[in-house]
């Protein structure tokens, strides 16, 4: 291709898997390189390739998880499902991979956790791969270099029987992060800081590619908290140039070679990076020096604000009525707020350095009385590492829950929820209405600022205690 | 897929800006192994107070709403989850259109891919249509037009595939089914012809 356009990453990729080219009365063909599975959008999918009588094209490129509906505690060993309905939905899934021969990482499996996180760690996610899934948070796998994005449920049912998209090409949005993360301020801060700025519906129709040496400077777990929240922007995807980080996490995991194979892989995923002179269709430029600890004080995760900030007085109806929801006042930080239940969980902060940095805030103290806290980890293999490091005697020793992996209190179909009016401090990605349980309030943020508050049985500043700590 | 030529029907004017699909349909509704029963669940918690009576001031309930086939919302429709049980209840409750300033990207696409055309047309035209509900108007896929109360008609775009799907029936997987060749060359050339589950490919 030489004399051709200099190309960004996400360029490279779309070119590298059109099938067929956009034509004048259709899109382009795209083609999926991992598509996942969980139990919530893809039973209707499966009905319609029975009911059309086509088999799943690439079973070794389909990989199914249980996570959404799945219960996190057992007590006397049995699960405690939340009704016949998610017993069912588990089935089904389990059913369906069966009969179309996916392999599935079912409940108990040493592997099993929330397919957002299940996934990287058993190498699944490949940078310059197109990954896909019935669920919005795919846009996490982006942290690898793969441009990764939520599908619905028709969709699932085509890449199913054709390994393939019909997909309009988006704009590509660079977002330049520069500036050191202060003391306190995490992934999840940066992410949080980066949504106020882009608004919920900022990052429609685009990309979003983070750059930058701030970027460059965060961990892989640390990436995928930041890709994973793109879509609370409103962009189905976000992309990081795969580097010498990507390739620390990726080596040895289940699904990629070993040895000389590995390093020849390696190679080609190094070389995946924006051509020089490649531009974006259009550039947001952050600092990211002058973010303190984020807690979002309305219904959607752009309203947000620093912990010793007052929370704004609203511009619009919708922040009125956001305020009003969560029965917060303007003018006044939202620091000293009640709070009912902590979540430390979710595709967003459910992995070993999320539970690693809350067990330091919680180590040697007490949950409030007069909160309850759920520490779930993001798989059963985060389980094990943070109980081969005695985490979860920390959590427990503070008098925090300690459960089994699943999504639990972020979406709230396993019966782990709020109760109305209950307000919740949360690891996860969303605060909309009810999310977390008909009338319960959400305030997200980061393990270290949902660990101090779980302490003070109150919104907190982390930071006090990071430095008593 | 049904087909979706014309809707003739008056409107219900859903005021707020970034309704999510957690508004549109719980997620503790999520639970449904088939497509069918979700029109009960839409707007659950908006719908119904905490008791599960319905709240006569939610635009849904009015009595004059009955039979409406056509929804004006606000600003961000469909933000957030991926779930295509919003458009499934939706249709389910008889709406064939939304009309709106702007969808969420997954949103619009589970809709059109559904029957239900996402109809964004812009803010002053939605100001017209948000303040005269009830009103009957056309939404015409053919045209790509949406007519206005008081006359004229404000202008819409599909994407010339999506609109061909609404007006023909026809759906992405038939015209993916029939590339099966392509595909199979691609994975030829592309050496994605491996079917061991540890790939040594770069993808």
């Amino acid at each position: 291709m030489s004399g051709a356009a200099p190309r960004t990453l996400f360029e490279k990729i779309w070119d590298a898997h059109t099938v067929v080219p956009a034509g004048p009365d259709h899109p382009a063909v795209v083609y999926v390189d991992t598509h996942l599975v969980h139990e919530v959008t893809s039973p209707q999918a499966f009905t319609l390739l029975r009911e059309r009588g086509l088999p799943v094209r690439r079973p070794d490129r389909t990989c199914a998880v249980t996570d959404h509906s799945v219960p996190t505690r057992f007590p006397g060993g049995l699960p405690l499902w939340n009704g016949p309905e998610t017993k069912a939905q588990v089935e089904a899934l389990e059913r369906n991979c069966e009969e179309f021969g996916i392999e599935l990482f079912r409940m108990g499996d040493p592997e099993q956790g929330i397919v957002h996180v299940t996934a990287p760690e058993l190498g699944l996610t490949r940078p310059g791969a197109t990954v896909v899934c019935g669920d919005s948070h795919t846009s996490t796998h982006g942290a690898f270099g793969a441009w990764a994005f939520g599908i619905g449920t028709t969709e699932v049912a085509q890449v199913l029987a054709t390994q393939c998209l019909l997909l309009e090409r988006p704009r590509t949005l660079g977002v330049e992060v520069s500036g050191r993360l202060g003391p306190g301020v995490t992934a999840k801060d940066l992410i949080l800081g980066i949504i106020r700025r882009l608004t919920a519906s900022g990052g429609r129709g685009r990309v979003l590619e983070y750059r930058g040496g701030t970027i460059r400077r965060l961990s892989m777990e640390e990436r995928m908290t930041v890709c994973n929240m793109s879509i609370e922007a409103g962009a189905r995807a976000g992309l990081i140039e795969p580097d010498e980080e990507t390739l620390r996490y990726l080596e040895g995991r289940r699904y990629l070679p070993r040895g000389g194979a590995f390093r020849a892989l390696a190679a080609e995923w190094l070389a995946l990076r924006a051509d020089e002179g490649a531009a974006f269709d259009e550039t947001v430029s952050f600092d990211a020096s002058a973010l303190t600890p984020m807690v979002t004080w309305g219904t959607n995760p752009g309203m947000s604000c620093g912990i010793t900030e007052p929370v704004p007085a609203p511009g619009n109806p919708e922040e009125r009525s956001a305020l009003a929801y969560m029965e917060i006042e303007p003018g006044k930080p939202l620091r000293g707020r009640p709070v009912d239940v902590v979540f430390l969980g979710s595709c967003t902060n459910a992995r070993i350095t999320d539970l690693r940095a809350a067990a330091a805030v919680l180590a040697g103290r007490r949950v409030h009385p007069r909160t309850r806290a759920l520490v779930v980890p993001g798989s059963a293999s985060v389980k094990e590492q943070a109980a081969s490091e005695g985490l979860d005697r920390i959590f427990l020793a503070a008098g925090a829950e300690w459960r089994e992996p699943g999504c639990s209190l972020c979406i709230a179909m396993n019966g782990d929820r709020l109760e109305p009016g209950e307000l919740a401090v949360s690891t996860s990605n969303r605060n909309f209405r009810g999310r977390q349980g008909a009338g319960g309030r959400t305030v997200l943020a980061s393990p270290i600022t949902a660990a101090a508050s779980a302490v003070a049985g109150a919104v907190a500043d982390p930071r006090p205690l990071l430095a008593a700590s | 897929m049904e087909k979706r030529v014309r809707i003739e029907s008056a409107t219900v004017v859903l005021p707020a800006n970034e309704v999510d699909t957690d508004q549109i349909v719980p997620a503790r509704f999520l639970t449904a192994t088939s497509r069918e029963g979700l029109g009960a669940a839409l707007f659950h918690d908006l719908r119904r107070d905490s008791g599960g009576a319905l709240l006569p001031d939610f635009p849904l309930n009015r009595p004059e709403a009955a039979g409406a086939a056509i929804l004006v919302a606000g600003a961000n429709f469909g933000c957030g989850s991926s779930r295509e049980h919003a458009p499934w209840a939706l249709l389910e409750a008889g709406f064939r259109a939304v009309v709106s300033p702007s969808f969420a990207d997954i949103f619009r696409e589970n809709a059109a891919r559904n029957g239900l055309v996402p109809v964004e047309i812009a803010e002053g035209a939605h100001a017209r249509l948000s303040a005269a509900e009830g009103a009957r108007v056309v939404v015409d896929v053919e045209a790509e037009t949406v007519t206005l109360p008081g006359g004229g008609a404000a202008r819409f775009r599909l994407a010339p595939f999506a609109r061909r799907c609404l007006l023909t029936g026809r759906t992405p997987l038939e015209f993916l089914l029939d590339r099966a060749d392509a595909v199979e060359r691609y994975e030829a050339a592309s050496g994605r012809t491996t079917r061991e589950k540890v790939k040594t490919g770069p993808w």
